[in-house]
Parts: structure tokens; C-alpha cells; sequence
């Protein structure tokens, strides 16, 4: 790795022999700086250089704490009761603790996607060189790396020029956890600041591992028509060696994929995959097939379909070995950071693991090397294949009738489970041979398996859950289209007008995890309501499988049915979780490319603008990870609103404006300088919707921004009425808020309208140029 | 009726300061009865009928009733209200009325002064727990109680976990003791 030591910059160097311009030299690299763009005020920024943008967003959406427990037990000098108005022996109190409880999880999301970014590309210089070019979209994207530009200030061209953004991402890393330290920030609005500041760490250091794998493995490059590849139980031919992949950094997946290309095998063996291994497997290669979410890892191990698994890192299940070793099925460790107290046996021989993993004698093995894992994994999946004979430990329906029968009733199993499923009622049921309660749990259950963990008698229920929903599970078969990786110029190009003055009415982007209250469907209902609507719908991660995992009466997925064009309509999959940036990089790229405004290390001027004029929302309605937390951060930065479902309630805190607080909800008109009343727009930067419902009506309110034209904000309002009325069945109270001026009111809402603006006492504003910061007034008034 | 005060979900656990049990309902009704500017929240598992919750949505309105308490649905929950002929005082997400109740300042949803008490149903457990929560460390002056069947112990006060046939017949001792019927 080469380390900048020393950095000159000479803006102008007169030699005897020329005069040189912009030249920056460093120990081990010379960096012509060729970008016309003017450097902004703050690249490679530190943690305090954003703080008063901070302030500005925090000043408006204040945080609401929701502490688990009264107490802090972080140091030897607690536990600390931090309830009422208490403080910690370290002289902390609950709002700083809160907010340091963020910043921790913040600081574990963004460490873990910049050391999955610091390993691919250390692991890709190391098989490419340092030179090898980077490439998101050939010619359709002069802008690359848009977050990295608008952060750092660099354009990469190369994979070592990532090592320059994803060292300045470790270092933000690294101070922002020390912050957490007993006896270091007190206040819990720093804290906050320091928690954004990591999220867009974080998205530096996700942008910079897609990049890295998308140039490097030939993702699709920013493809609309990126292919369709097979989702489900039933989308491999099981009948074949079954390879399953779990986890989110690709390497040894490919090393998969390679080596049964190479051995002319494609075909013979299945390979598939879990969580975001799979999507960025299927963006290798579409011979690979999707299980689907994180939430499917016990139901496919205990099924048995799996003949080998191979985990890296990531949102794997730490009993993955013990589940796999019930089923018979050996495991391969690949990653560093998970390697399950398995030996480790990169430098072993081949032959040597292979024979150990067939014949059983060691549940697993540790192997860091890629390739090194597909030959194992291929090798050891063909012999294994046929002994194991797809040996499950799903339970037959008498041994669950003798179960349900010998229940208790103790209630232990529900009262674990996150989502109060009735258990012990679908046990009464089981014992009369009734097993359609169990099916119905099966479609609201996360996989936790925590009720099994909990029952005194050592049911296995969740398996019980799996037989009663095998029927159907174990033929479903879906089409979602592939990580597409960045958004292209052109596309923006087209766009951008239209998202800007809001004709088109939001950038709507359904992220994360499947944590959900109950079943995929709701990810596929609310993206299917926006894309109608001419919404541009972005999916990633766990969030555009599940998407994917609903059909229509022609036995279509939604990837069937909408374009996958950053265009009105088009529904999207960036990637897996690292690709989330392209959807601050579309944001990003609007300001640039429509507004032709500089994004070269001036992030709190493109926040501003991003903030005022782009009606992007994120929905996370799964989200369950630390990851998660750090994403929605960083989108929280850029001042988009992030909504999370009902379980992220546990992230602890809240970022809520106050509609009712006129007093908020001025901003400056950057052509007269006047302070100008715009209305909640957006009205929350971090919320919860409590149903799916709630939060499809929060998506269409939260797409309101002070730069709406007439036109854009009429078309908004036609939403947000239409859908208030559809799933609450009554107008909204707040559409006073939301009407500028009466060429705002959807035309067909007239009467209605109007008259809630009679008895609200309703006035006239006007539409300002809109900004927050003071700087940006061209002229004073 | 059990004065057993667990809660619910079993990892909930919290404390040091944890809500005191309502061991008899006549104890709710009285405090409702007390309460200078009581409000209750009510959430979207109140309009669901299956035996495991009983018909939260009906006794809500019963209490409005006979209280004149302002109901504020959350979610899609004023769908069903409205349905059943009743308009609730407002319509706000969870997380907005917790954020306003717990601002001393908030002159509530009438602009008359601040609420004294508080009464949450129906909203999942998990988040009625965190919002609770937020409550007690952050909304000092404000009394909460949980009228679901399940023990909340962020809560000042909440039932202890009940059989639907214990709760069901709480409200109804409440609700007869408020003189609704
Ligand atoms: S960090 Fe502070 S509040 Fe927490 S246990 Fe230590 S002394 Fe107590
Ligand atoms: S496995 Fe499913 S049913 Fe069991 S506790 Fe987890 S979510 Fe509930
Ligand atoms: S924990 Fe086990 S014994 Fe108890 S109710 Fe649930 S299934 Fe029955």
C-alpha cells in the first residue's frame, strides 16, 4: 500500500528549463491535477468541518430520544442510572448517551463498509495492479464517483487513486469511535454531528468498494437493462450440487464462478446465494441464482437444499456452522473479520481440504484465498453432493402433531418473538393436525430464530414453520433485475429539470434489510403505488429482493413491468448494499449536471441544494444493521429524509421537525437575501411509519422541497391528498402548509382544498430561490 | 388477574425505574379520572378483531365517550374510526405525538396547555416500548400508562400481561366506572 508521506503543491513552479502549473507531488505518485472544477472549501474534510451545516439541520429536525434502558454500561464506573434528570459518573446524561449510542452504531456501519471497500481493493491491486482504470459507465458517465468527488475532492481514476479516499474514510472512522470514549464529547448535539459525519464516511467508503468491483469484475456499468436473473426457492434445479453464498464481499463467490468456468462446469453445479453476496454475484454472472434476503439463511441451511456453504462477511448468522452441521453440509470461512473459530488453511493444499470436507472430518475450513475457494468449494460440492442426498432436518408432520400436543402453553416463544407471531395458538392447531397457522407465521417470520432458542421443550418451531410453507416456498420462483451500478449522465440529463421544479413528483429509494413487522409484500406494494405514479423507483440490498418477490395475475415481478431507466416510472436496482451511493451520486450529479453547480469538495453547498430541490426519500422499512444506521446517516447529511418501518423505532432516535413550528421553516431566498416561510418541506429527516400504510403516505408528503414549481408542487399535493385519502379515508389537516400560492392546488382538488385553506386562515407565500446558508444570497436585501 | 409484571417481549427489560402495576382497573379509572388534560394515542393493532386483541377500536370510543378524552389515531388507524362514525381529534404518526408530548412548551392539540397524562394502545409493543421510554427520561412532567394487555415497563403505569378476557373486562370496569357504557 503506498502511503502519502509528503504532499507539495505548487501552483505555479518556474524552473530554468519550464514553468509548471498545478502540480501536486507526493512521495510515490505525481498527481496532475487537470480538473477545470475549482476546489470547494472542504476536501477531505475532518469531523468538525461540516458541524455548522450540522447544526443548521439539527436546529430544525431535533432529536427525539427512545432510550432501551435507564442506565449506561460502558466503563468500570457504571452502570450508570441516567434516568430523569441523573447524570453518569463521567458526568454524561441520556441525551448525550443517546446520541453516542447513534454515533456508535454509525461508527460500526461505516467501519464495516470501509474495511469491505480497504479489502477489495488491496485484494484487487493485488491480482490487477494499482493501475488498473476505473470504469462505472464508459461513456455514459464523465462523472465517476460523484460522493467521492463531492466529499474528498478527487476524481480516482485507478484503484490506487481509491486508496487516497478510502484512507481519509478510515481516518474519520477512527476519530468519530474515539469520540465515544468516556470522557470525550459531553454534548449530544456533537455527538449527532459526528454521527453524520461518519455517514458520509461511510458513503465514500461504499462508493469506493462498487467502484472497485464494478470496474474490476465488469459489473453491469450503469445499465438500464441491466439482466433479469432468477430469485427463490425454486429458482435453481436442486437436484444439482448446491454451492450457497452468504454474506456481502464478492471475491470468493467470483472465485466460485471462475473456477467452474474454467473447468467447464457452469451448469453442472448450482450456485446461489443469500443477502448481498448474491445480488453482486448475479451482477458477475447470471449463471448465479438468488435465495433472497438475509432473512432466508435458516430456512434454506435447515431445508438441506444447500451442499456446501461458503460465508464471507456480513450479516451472516454466527450459527451458520452449527445449522450447517445439522444438515451435514460443510462450510467454507473466507473472510478475516468472520472466521467462525475454524482453522485457518489458506496454505494448505487443496486436496488436503477437499478430502477433509468430503470424508467430514472437519465441519469447515478458513481459507482467505479467493481462488483457493472456488476450487474447494467445486471440488468438495461435487463429492459431497451425492452423500448428503439434500439431508434436511425439516420435521415430518406427526413429529410436529406430537409437538403441538406436548406444548405447554408457557408462552416463551412468543414473548421472543420480534413480531408477537401466536405461536403457541399455531401449536394448539399443529395438534389436531391443523397446519395453516404455522404457513401464515412462515410469511411474517424473520428467520430469528428466537422462539426456538427460547422453548423450555426444544421445539424446533421455526422448522415446524418452514414444512407448513414448503409447499409453497419451495417452487417460488421470481425475476429481479440486477445491480445496474450508477446512474448515467444522460439520464440526469433528462431528469433533472423535471425532478428539480418537481414534475416528477420524488425519488423514492427503498433500502436495506428485511427486519419487517410482516412479510416482503410491502416493499414490492410501495414500490409498485410510486412507480405507477411516475415516481423513479431505487432499490437495493435486501429491499430490491423482496421487491421482487411478488407477482401480478400474468406472473409478473415488478422488474418485469417497469423500465429500469433512472426515468417517471422506472423502477431500479442499484446493487447490493454498496451501491446505496448511487442513489446520493443521482442526487449529486443533478446539482452538477442541471445545475451546473461545482461538486468538487463542496459538500455543504450541494447539501443545501440537494436538501431544497431534490424530493428524494429513503424508506428502509427493514432495516435492522448498524450498516443501515450509517447509510441513513449519510443520506441524513445530504438532508435527505430517511423512514425506517416499525422495528428501526429501535435505532433509539429520531431527527423530527415540527410542522407547528412556523418559526422553522424559513429559509433564506438566495436572490434578495429575504427570509421566506416554506412550509414543512420536508417536513422529518428521520422518522418511523408504524405501518406500511403510513409510511406509503409519509413518502409522498416527505417528497415536498421549497423549490417546487407551481406545476411540480401541484402534482405533489395531487399525491400526498390522493393518497392520505386512500389509506387514512380523510383529507389531510397540514395541506394549508403546503400551498404556496393557489396555482399550487391540484386542479381537481379545487373546492376541497380551498376550503380547508379558509379555515386554516390561510396566506399567500412566495417561492423563493431556496437556501440555508447566508453565503449563498447573491445580494443582499 | 395477575400482579405477575414482566415484560412482554422478554429481553425488554428496564429499569431502574420501571411502571408500577395496574393491579385493579378501578385504579386506571380513578386516574383518568384525576387527570387535568389527559390524552389518549392510539395505534393501528387497535382495528384489528382477532382474539388475540380483542376489539381494541370499540372501547377506545367508549372511553372517548364518556370521557371526552381526545383520541389521536396514528397511522392508518383513523381509516377504521372514521368507518365506525367517530372522528378522532387528530391524525399523527407515533412519532410525532411522542415528540410533542414530550415538549413542555406544546400547548397540545386544542392550544389550551400541556397534557398531564398520557394513554397508549395498540401501537406494536417494541415501539410503544421505545416511545415510552422517551417519554420518561424526556417528558418529566408528563404521567404515561399503557392500556395494552401486556406489561410496558417504560411506562408509569401499565397492566401487567393479561389474558384477552381480563382486559377485555378491565375496560369494561373502566370504562363503567367513568359512567360510559
Ligand atoms: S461512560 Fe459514563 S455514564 Fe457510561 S458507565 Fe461510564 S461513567 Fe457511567
Ligand atoms: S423465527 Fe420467526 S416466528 Fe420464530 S421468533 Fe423469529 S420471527 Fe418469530
Ligand atoms: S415455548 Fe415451546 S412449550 Fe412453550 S408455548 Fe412455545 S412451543 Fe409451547
Amino acid at each position: 500500500m503506498a502511503k502519502k508521506g509528503l504532499v507539495v503543491k505548487v501552483k505555479e513552479l518556474k524552473t530554468n528549463i519550464a514553468v509548471v502549473k498545478g502540480l501536486e507531488v507526493s512521495i510515490g505518485k505525481i498527481v496532475d491535477d487537470t480538473w477545470e472544477e475549482p476546489e470547494g472549501p472542504t476536501p477531505f474534510p475532518s469531523m468538525t468541518d461540516l458541524r455548522d451545516w450540522d447544526f443548521k439541520l439539527l436546529q430544525r429536525y431535533k432529536p427525539f430520544y427512545l432510550p432501551f434502558c435507564d442506565v449506561c454500561c460502558l466503563c468500570t464506573f457504571g452502570k450508570c442510572d441516567l434516568s430523569g434528570d441523573k447524570r453518569g459518573a463521567c458526568g454524561l446524561n441520556m441525551a448525550a448517551q443517546s446520541s453516542r449510542i447513534v454515533l456508535l452504531a454509525c461508527c460500526i456501519g461505516a467501519a464495516t463498509h470501509t474495511a469491505h471497500a480497504r479489502h477489495l481493493i488491496h485484494h484487487l491491486i493485488e491480482k490487477h495492479g494499482r493501475n488498473f482504470p476505473l470504469d462505472q459507465g464508459g461513456l455514459n458517465i464523465d462523472i465517476e464517483a460523484p460522493v467521492t468527488r463531492l466529499v474528498c475532492g478527487i476524481r480516482p481514476k485507478t484503484l490506487k487513486d481509491l486508496e487516497d479516499a478510502v484512507e481519509w474514510a478510515e481516518e474519520q472512522v477512527t476519530h468519530c469511535l474515539s469520540a465515544t470514549h468516556t470522557g470525550q464529547e459531553g454534548s449530544n448535539l456533537d455527538f449527532e454531528s459526528k454521527a453524520f459525519h461518519v455517514g458520509m464516511a461511510d458513503q465514500v467508503g461504499m462508493e469506493i468498494a462498487d467502484l472497485a468491483q464494478i470496474s474490476v469484475y465488469n459489473f453491469p456499468k450503469a445499465d438500464p437493462e441491466a439482466p433479469l436473473v432468477e430469485l427463490g426457492f425454486g429458482a435453481a434445479d436442486v437436484k444439482k450440487p448446491t454451492i450457497l453464498v452468504i454474506g456481502h464481499n464478492v471475491p470468493s463467490s467470483v472465485g466460485i464462478i471462475d473456477y467452474l468456468t474454467k473447468k467447464k462446469l457452469l451448469g453442472k453445479v448450482e450456485v446461489v446465494g443469500i443477502c448481498c453476496t448474491a445480488i453482486d454475484l448475479t451482477r458477475y454472472s447470471t449463471a448465479a441464482k438468488i435465495v433472497g434476503p438475509i432473512s432466508w439463511q435458516l430456512k434454506y441451511i435447515r431445508s438441506g437444499l444447500a451442499d456446501l456453504i461458503v460465508v464471507d462477511e456480513q450479516c451472516i448468522r454466527a450459527d451458520a456452522l452449527e445449522e450447517a452441521q445439522k444438515v451435514k453440509t460443510p462450510v467454507i470461512a473466507s473472510s478475516p473479520k468472520n472466521c467462525l473459530g475454524l482453522e485457518n488453511s489458506t496454505d494448505k493444499p487443496a486436496n488436503e481440504l477437499i478430502s477433509k470436507l468430503v470424508e467430514g472430518k472437519v465441519p469447515g475450513v478458513l481459507i482467505f484465498d479467493p481462488e483457493k475457494v472456488g476450487e474447494v468449494a467445486v471440488e468438495s460440492v461435487m463429492a459431497v453432493a451425492p452423500k448428503r442426498n439434500k439431508f434436511s432436518i425439516i420435521p415430518e408432520i406427526d413429529e410436529i402433531i406430537a409437538a403441538g400436543k406436548a406444548c405447554s402453553g408457557c408462552n416463551e416463544c412468543i414473548r421472543a418473538c420480534p413480531n408477537n407471531q401466536p405461536i403457541p395458538e399455531a401449536m394448539k392447531a399443529a395438534a389436531e393436525g391443523n397446519l395453516k397457522p404455522f404457513a401464515e407465521i412462515f410469511d411474517n417470520c424473520v428467520g430469528c430464530a428466537r422462539c426456538d432458542s427460547a422453548c423450555p421443550k426444544d421445539f424446533p418451531l421455526h422448522s415446524f414453520m418452514i414444512k407448513a410453507g414448503e409447499d409453497k416456498s419451495l417452487s417460488e420462483k421470481f425475476m429481479m433485475r440486477s445491480g445496474r451500478g450508477a446512474i448515467q449522465d444522460i439520464e440526469i440529463r433528462n431528469v433533472g429539470g423535471p425532478i428539480v421544479l418537481g414534475e416528477i413528483p420524488g425519488i423514492v429509494a427503498l433500502v436495506g434489510c428485511a427486519n419487517y413487522p410482516d412479510g416482503n409484500e410491502a416493499v414490492a406494494e410501495i414500490a409498485e403505488e410510486f412507480a405507477k405514479r411516475r415516481y423513479i423507483v431505487v432499490l437495493s440490498g435486501c429491499a430490491a429482493m423482496s421487491a421482487a418477490m411478488v407477482k401480478d395475475e400474468e406472473g409478473k415481478t415488478i422488474y418485469e413491468k417497469y423500465p429500469g431507466g433512472f426515468e417517471a416510472g422506472g423502477v431500479l436496482n442499484v446493487g447490493s448494499c454498496v451501491a446505496n451511493p448511487h442513489i446520493a451520486g443521482a442526487a449529486i450529479k443533478v446539482a452538477s449536471i442541471f445545475a451546473k453547480r461545482n461538486i468538487r469538495a463542496n459538500y455543504e453547498e450541494i447539501a443545501d441544494y440537494i436538501h431544497n430541490r431534490v424530493g428524494a426519500v429513503g424508506l428502509a422499512w427493514g432495516a435492522m444493521s448498524q450498516k443501515a444506521a450509517s447509510i441513513a446517516a449519510g443520506f441524513w447529511r445530504l438532508g435527505v429524509p430517511v423512514i425506517v418501518g416499525p422495528h428501526g423505532s429501535k435505532y433509539r432516535r429520531m431527527l423530527l421537525g415540527r410542522k407547528d413550528k412556523k418559526e422553522d421553516w424559513y429559509v433564506y431566498d438566495a436572490r434578495t437575501g429575504d427570509k421566506v416561510y416554506t412550509g414543512p418541506t420536508p417536513e422529518h429527516l428521520f422518522t418511523t411509519a408504524e405501518t406500511k400504510e403510513e409510511a406509503i403516505v409519509m413518502i409522498a408528503k416527505l417528497c415536498m422541497r421549497p423549490n417546487d414549481t407551481t406545476k411540480g408542487r401541484s402534482m405533489k399535493l395531487t399525491h400526498y391528498i390522493d393518497l392520505h385519502k386512500r389509506y387514512y379515508g380523510v383529507m389531510p389537516d397540514d395541506v394549508h402548509l403546503y400551498v404556496r400560492n393557489k396555482m399550487d392546488i391540484p386542479i381537481t382538488m379545487k373546492p376541497e382544498v380551498l376550503k380547508i385553506l379558509e379555515e386554516k386562515n390561510w396566506k399567500e407565500t412566495r417561492i423563493p430561490d431556496p437556501t440555508l446558508l447566508k453565503r449563498m444570497i447573491r445580494k443582499r436585501g | 388477574m395477575s400482579a405477575k409484571a414482566e415484560p412482554w417481549q422478554t429481553a425488554e427489560i428496564a429499569g431502574p425505574k420501571k411502571a408500577l402495576v395496574i393491579t385493579k382497573p378501578e385504579v386506571a379509572a380513578a386516574m383518568i379520572k384525576r387527570a387535568k388534560r389527559p390524552i389518549l394515542i392510539v395505534g393501528h393493532l387497535s382495528t384489528k378483531t382477532d382474539s388475540d386483541t380483542g376489539k381494541m377500536i370499540d372501547y377506545t370510543i367508549r372511553l372517548n365517550k364518556a370521557t371526552g378524552i381526545p383520541v389521536v389515531a396514528t397511522a392508518h388507524t383513523i381509516r377504521e374510526f372514521v368507518k365506525q362514525g367517530f372522528q378522532p381529534a387528530a391524525q399523527m404518526s407515533a412519532m410525532d405525538i411522542g415528540n410533542r408530548l414530550k415538549d413542555p412548551t406544546w400547548n397540545g392539540l386544542d392550544g389550551k396547555g400541556p397534557y398531564d397524562v398520557a394513554l397508549f394502545m395498540g401501537l406494536p409493543y417494541y415501539m410503544e416500548f421505545v416511545i415510552l421510554s422517551g417519554l420518561k427520561h424526556f417528558a418529566t412532567n408528563l404521567k404515561t400508562i399503557s392500556l395494552d394487555k401486556y406489561y410496558d415497563p417504560h411506562a408509569s403505569w401499565s397492566f401487567p400481561n393479561l389474558k384477552v378476557e381480563e382486559w377485555t373486562q378491565s375496560f369494561e370496569t373502566i370504562i363503567k366506572k367513568l359512567g360510559g357504557n
